[in-house]
């Protein structure tokens, strides 16, 4: 790896750009005050960012902080403050994590103590934890906190129903609008919403292209631990920015360039060598120790060519969602409706399945979660189910998001090396 | 000849298997994994290579008229009397290396006195030790550390009472000299011993009026065809430990799978229960894997399991199953945690429930545990093979016939008491076929990028 | 009936995991369904209203071994879901027609998936409730949610479901859960006469018979204790907080009184009690179960509560009007519900000076001797904290 080789130094120039945006949106938070800014914590499936910045609050999301504490080694002690301050060792690390932050002066990455929340935005979807995560931030932080009940699409095969937008689209108008005004002093105005979501449509369109780049053999990209970076932007606090919208102009150039030359992706060891195993995964990384598991794949040739954890803040390439800008709050409705864990299993089931097959992949790999009943209650039935669907044998580890405590390395290696003989040995067979 | 070997480092035990090139198994050792993992490596290799010479002697001494009608009487004193001089020699090594740990600065005036108590401990393990090598007798391990380890304990608790010297300190002193002893990769003349383990059989076999010099030839035969040492594969646990490279380490999957097939062809699915984890894997006709599930992060009714029920018991680990199955009913244990057993143990025991019932409960639980494994991996094709530790145990077969045939109907089960050697029999078939340029899940090496 | 006859029926149908009353029911006239659902609350008057049985699926309890259930969940989910797939695999569960899975957390939601895939001739459907409590957003959703179920109902059981017979169906359970509220009253009132146990097993009766002969049952069952001699111990007043979902085994609801500690209140069996009102019988009968569940239902993890300064307060007021001297936390491992909301509840207890402890238990939990000393202890803290 060098550095005046051209992709690398265009790499950078998208990563860069990241890095910049992301320690802005900080700097305004712990700055929120001498700014005159509302400040708002929210989550990641879900959010509703366009609305958010409609009225200048300032989205804060606690996911993030966590598994950012997490790749700072930070998050082992914050979660055994909360399981001292009474919170059982069995439940979201996520959650554990947050609180003994809080404990310990919510300090933000640029060292700054971050404001409290002006409001707590929460957007129930997809997870039952985060009903009970804000309950317990609002415990803390005393101040507004708006639910947004995103009912499940539990039933029949995964149609969103005229009641359930309906139910949602009322929500956001009677129930999340009025307290955003009522926080920030800001009027409604549903023309700079419309503004941001052609913002938000046009960076989805290069986000699903950069996703589905992966389809090329070799994958010039990982589309789930280098997925990570590219949905930074656009799960965070920058969907239907400019800045997210130059953000994957940039990206999309470098990986056209990867395209054309041929090239893996690139691991933070370098480039990779040379693709031996496609994988489809199921379930969120493990954080605290990222690059140690990402490894474990890129050192034995494996690319994760997708992955259900790009889907999480919002599914823009499986049934083609984009945000809409001529029917803005309807379309908010659906993009909470449609995000990945807010679909059913067997659902999902099918979505691994067909990517298993659109992406040429040799099967799927479930990281299953402790903390995580969402993603995880039924893996192990998937992961059975695609093995059937797809012919292609599967295989399951287990870690946690950001409890360092339920990573062990020697268990997910072996296994990993397990799976990856097994895929070369039914090759060799064949 | 060429030779090559398979070696499963497991959590509790290594393996090693030697193959020839007609996929004969010749030999075969095991040894506990240490904490050195390499020694562990050199000394199960140095077992399969004693064990392949007993073979290769054996086929000389075919061809010796006066063995033919109680070759396996001579075998098996050649063997027995070969491991006292082996077990004489690494009790010296002990004594020797107690001895150093003996030093003026921590025993003051008393290192004389505490190197004699010493002297005399072993003197008496050296003479007890013909006893335990005799025709019949029972070992309670074949590993060197359990059979000193308790005699020395035994003896020297006395000794010191007697000399008045403090029994911690020499407890010490033989913690730290067997942990040294066992890690020094195996020393000394092999060829002498058996020569020497020869003569002492034929003495105590001179009801049937041998002669040493008749096997002395054949012998002599067998202890000089080269060894060839082709290809080792290694797997298991501690693989990444090996000082292999990459492409001579395959996956314990893969090589149980294997393993099981080599040991019964018609096998599909197969169980192996060690200390550190369950395996169910389904393998196809040609024991190529097709899937495998492993015990989840929670190590619940691994071998590990009963070793930590035996300590709880203050019993053996084999002593479990043997009192198991005198069980008149079986008590019902919930928790296959490791932890908690304990506890529900007790909790049963203080409520008046038999120890053997409560046993075979527990034995149930670790069988309830591997079966829910084995649905996860797709359930039981016929033939079923079962190996690790466990197979062994007797109340545990027991209950995973009797769970099967409710789950499973008919099934043709396959324990082989060796089964233990499973994963290195695995490991020396690929081992022969890469030799042969056939790398079947072999790792091909990553080219720079 | 005698007090003993009742429980021994009630026993017998909680150790019943092949539910021959259900099966008997569902053969004595052709054409009969059952529909399960999981904990915690569904409208069964819609069900009912039906025609079908609405049967309770509270896991395998602690007599079931599972194997295959076993295999579809990880170590560190709750119990519950492997020990109901198990029931499912094993065929205990072959003659329900339906299952509904409320929405309580994210393991139940997704077995209603797993049910799906398993058992896919099986009418399985994810219950949702909303967590909106206004009658024109949530109220508005869940009329809709329950006309779906109504629809899916008539689909499963070929006949329409009138207004006529939900308003039968409503006025059954009105009385049925005035019956419910009779037997907690009682207890509350005479701990001593009604044991933590026999509740217990007199309310998860209620789980499988029909609401009429379930409310006949509480008729006799009370006539019956009023006149058993039982002696009043010098046991503390508690309130159990946290098995609304997996239940203990049998032994830990003795084992909490044996130590020491009358129940006078729990959240054991939440189905016919999570309505607090009789639910008028006329006017739209859809939009009257909707309205009681937005404005007349208990206060439970799996809901949202929108004031911050109301959240946790029932636990006080019900320490109150039950007269009880402290709380037991007991939820089941891996339970998120119960255990993410337990610190709160903690908080407002610690507010009100209400003294606490908490364990947990999975419901085929082996050992006793734990909670035994723990409920032991607080029941002898809390006697000495009142005699001081």
């Amino acid at each position: 790896m060098s550095n005046d080789n051209n992709p690398e130094v265009k790499k950078d120039t998208s990563m860069l750009k990241q890095k910049e945006m992301i320690a802005g949106n900080y700097e305004k938070l712990t700055n929120a005050k001498e700014l005159g800014l509302k400040t708002s914590s929210t989550f990641v499936p879900g959010n509703l960012n366009e609305l958010t910045r409609c009225f200048d609050i300032v989205n804060n999301l606690p996911e993030i902080n966590a598994l950012g504490n997490a790749m700072r080694k930070q998050s082992g002690a914050m979660i055994s403050d909360a399981e001292k301050m009474g919170h059982s060792e069995d439940v979201c690390t996520y959650v554990k994590a947050d609180i003994g932050m809080m404990a310990k002066g919510n300090i933000a990455p640029n060292g700054k103590p971050m404001p409290n929340p002006d409001m707590l935005l929460l957007s129930y979807t997809g997870c039952y934890t985060f009903l009970k995560w804000f309950e317990l931030l609002r415990e803390q932080y005393k101040c507004p906190t708006v639910m947004l009940h995103v009912p499940y699409q539990g039933d029949g095969k995964g149609q969103i129903t005229q009641s359930m937008r309906d139910y949602v689209v009322k929500q956001i108008k009677e129930e999340v609008i009025p307290t955003m005004e009522q926080v920030s002093g800001v009027k409604f105005d549903i023309d700079k919403l419309r503004e941001l979501m052609r913002n938000s449509a046009k960076a989805e369109d290069n986000l699903v292209w950069v996703l589905q780049s992966a389809k090329k053999k070799p994958s010039p990209i990982d589309g789930y631990f280098g997925a990570v970076y590219y949905i930074g932007p656009i799960f965070s606090a920058f969907r239907g920015t400019t800045d997210a919208v130059e953000f994957y102009d940039l990206l999309r150039g470098e990986i056209q360039e990867r395209t054309d030359k041929g090239l893996g992706p690139v691991t933070p060891d370098g480039e990779m060598g040379k693709e031996k195993y496609r994988l489809v995964t199921e379930g969120p990384p493990n954080w605290t120790n990222f690059r140690e598991f990402w490894k474990m794949f890129y050192d034995e040739g494996a690319v994760c060519v997708a992955s259900s954890y790009s889907k999480v803040g919002g599914v823009y390439d499986y049934d083609g969602f984009r945000h809409d800008p001529e029917n803005p709050i309807e379309s908010l409705a659906e993009y909470c409706l449609g995000c990945y864990t807010n679909r059913n299993l067997p659902e999902r089931t099918k979505m691994m399945a067909d990517y298993i097959e659109d992406y040429e992949a040799d099967g799927l790999l479930i990281n299953s979660i402790k903390s995580c009943n969402s993603f995880a209650a039924g893996e192990l039935l998937m992961l059975r189910e695609v093995e059937n669907l797809t012919g292609k044998p599967g295989a399951f580890i287990e870690t946690d998001l950001v409890d360092p405590r339920y990573f062990s390395p020697a268990n997910v290696k072996n296994r990993l090396e397990s799976y990856f003989q097994m895929i070369e040995q039914k090759r060799q067979a064949a | 000849m060429k030779c090559f070997i398979g070696i499963d480092l497991g959590s509790t035990t290594t393996k090693a298997v030697l193959m020839d090139e007609d996929k004969e198994v010749l030999g075969q050792g095991i040894t506990n994994s240490r904490s050195n993992y390499d020694t562990a490596a050199a000394v199960s290799k140095q077992e399969a290579m004693i064990s392949t010479r007993f073979t290769l002697m054996r086929r000389g001494f075919e061809n010796v008229a006066s063995a033919k009608d109680s070759m396996d009487d001579i075998m098996s004193s050649l063997e027995r009397n070969f491991r006292l001089e082996q077990f004489r020699e690494q009790l010296d090594d002990l004594r020797t290396t107690c001895k150093g740990f003996v030093t003026d600065d921590r025993f003051k005036a008393n290192a004389d006195a505490t190197k004699a108590v010493l002297d005399t401990t072993f003197n008496q393990l050296n003479d007890e030790a013909a006893a335990l090598f005799a025709p019949g007798a029972k070992r309670k391990s074949d590993f060197f550390r359990d059979i000193a380890g308790g005699s020395f304990m035994n003896i020297a608790e006395e000794e010191a009472k007697k000399a008045d010297l403090s029994y911690d300190l020499l407890l010490n002193v033989y913690d730290k000299s067997i942990i040294k002893v066992e890690n020094r990769p195996p020393a000394g003349d092999m060829n002498n011993k058996f020569t020497r383990a020869m003569e002492n059989a034929v003495e105590e076999l001179s009801a049937l009026g041998l002669n040493a010099d008749d096997f002395a030839t054949a012998m002599t035969e067998g202890l000089d065809i080269e060894l060839e040492e082709t290809y080792v594969v290694g797997t298991g646990y501690g693989r990444v430990r090996l000082p292999f490279p990459k492409e001579h380490i395959r996956s314990e999957i893969l090589c149980h799978g294997l393993g099981a097939h080599i040991m019964y062809p018609k096998t599909r699915t197969v169980l192996d229960i060690g200390g550190q984890d369950t395996k169910a894997i389904q393998v196809d006709t040609a024991g190529i894997v097709e899937n495998f599930q492993m015990n989840d992060r929670c190590a619940a009714g691994c071998g590990r399991y009963l070793g930590y029920i035996a300590d709880e018991m203050n019993m053996g680990v084999h002593e479990l199953g043997p009192l198991a199955s005198k069980a008149t009913k079986v008590a019902k244990i919930n928790s296959t945690c490791t932890v908690f057993a304990g506890a529900e143990l007790r909790d049963r025991l203080a409520l008046g429930e038999k120890r053997e019932d409560v046993l075979a409960g527990l034995h149930r639980a670790i069988i309830l545990r591997a079966l829910s494994i084995i649905s996860r991996s797709g359930g039981i094709t016929d033939e079923f093979t079962f190996t690790g530790g466990v197979a062994n145990n007797e109340a545990a077969v027991k209950e995973l016939k009797k769970l099967i045939k409710e789950n499973y109907g008919e099934v043709t089960i396959n324990i082989d008491p060796e089964s233990i050697y499973t994963g290195a029999l695995g490991a020396v078939e690929f081992a022969r076929r890469a030799a042969k340029g056939d790398l079947t899940g072999a790792e091909e090496q990553l080219g720079a990028a | 009936m005698s007090v003993k006859e009742i429980i021994d029926r009630c026993e017998e149908i909680f150790e019943d995991l092949n539910f021959t009353y259900a099966r008997e029911w569902k053969v004595a006239e052709d054409g009969r369904k059952v529909v399960g659902y999981m904990p915690v609350y569904v409208p069964n008057e819609i069900i009912h209203a039906a025609g079908m049985l609405p049967i309770g699926i509270l896991g395998g309890g602690d007599a079931m071994e599972v194997i295959h259930g076993d295999a579809y969940y990880q170590s560190y989910i709750c119990r519950i879901p492997r020990s109901t797939v198990e029931l499912g695999i094993m065929k205990n569960l072959d003659f329900v027609d339906g299952m509904l899975f409320p929405s309580i957390c994210d393991v139940i939601r997704n077995l209603s998936g797993v049910w799906k895939l398993l058992f896919p001739e099986v009418y399985a459907r994810y219950f949702d409730t909303p967590q909106n409590f206004r009658s024109d957003i949530g109220g508005e959703f869940y009329k809709n949610d329950l006309q779906e179920l109504r629809e899916g109902l008539e689909k499963l059981g070929g006949r329409e479901i009138t207004d006529d017979d939900l308003r039968n169906s409503i006025q059954v359970y009105n009385e049925n859960r005035d019956w419910v509220r009779k037997v907690y009253q009682f207890r509350s009132d005479q701990p001593w006469k009604v044991p933590a146990s026999e509740v217990y097993l007199l309310m998860r009766a209620g789980e499988i018979l029909t609401p009429e002969d379930h409310t006949q049952m509480m008729k006799d069952y009370l006539a019956a204790v009023e006149n058993e001699e039982r002696r009043m111990k010098d046991n503390c007043r508690v309130v159990l907080n946290g098995s609304f979902c997996e239940q203990p085994p049998l032994g830990l609801v003795k084992s909490i009184e044996l130590a020491g500690c009358y129940v006078v209140d729990d959240d054991y069996m939440m189905i016919n009690r999570m309505i607090t009102e009789d639910i008028p019988t006329d006017g739209d009968p859809l939009l009257n179960l909707s309205e009681a569940f937005l404005k007349h239902s208990l206060d439970l993890a799996s809901k949202f509560e929108p004031s911050e300064e109301k959240k946790g307060k029932f636990i006080v007021e019900l320490v109150r009007a039950r007269g009880a001297e402290g709380v037991i936390f007991s939820a089941p491992s891996f339970c998120d519900p119960a255990l993410l909301d337990q610190p709160m509840l903690a908080h407002v207890l610690d507010d009100a000076n209400i003294p606490y402890i908490s364990f947990q238990y999975a419901e085929n939990s082996g050992q006793m001797q734990p909670i035994r000393e723990q409920a032991g202890t607080f029941a002898d803290s809390i006697k000495l904290w009142s005699a001081a």
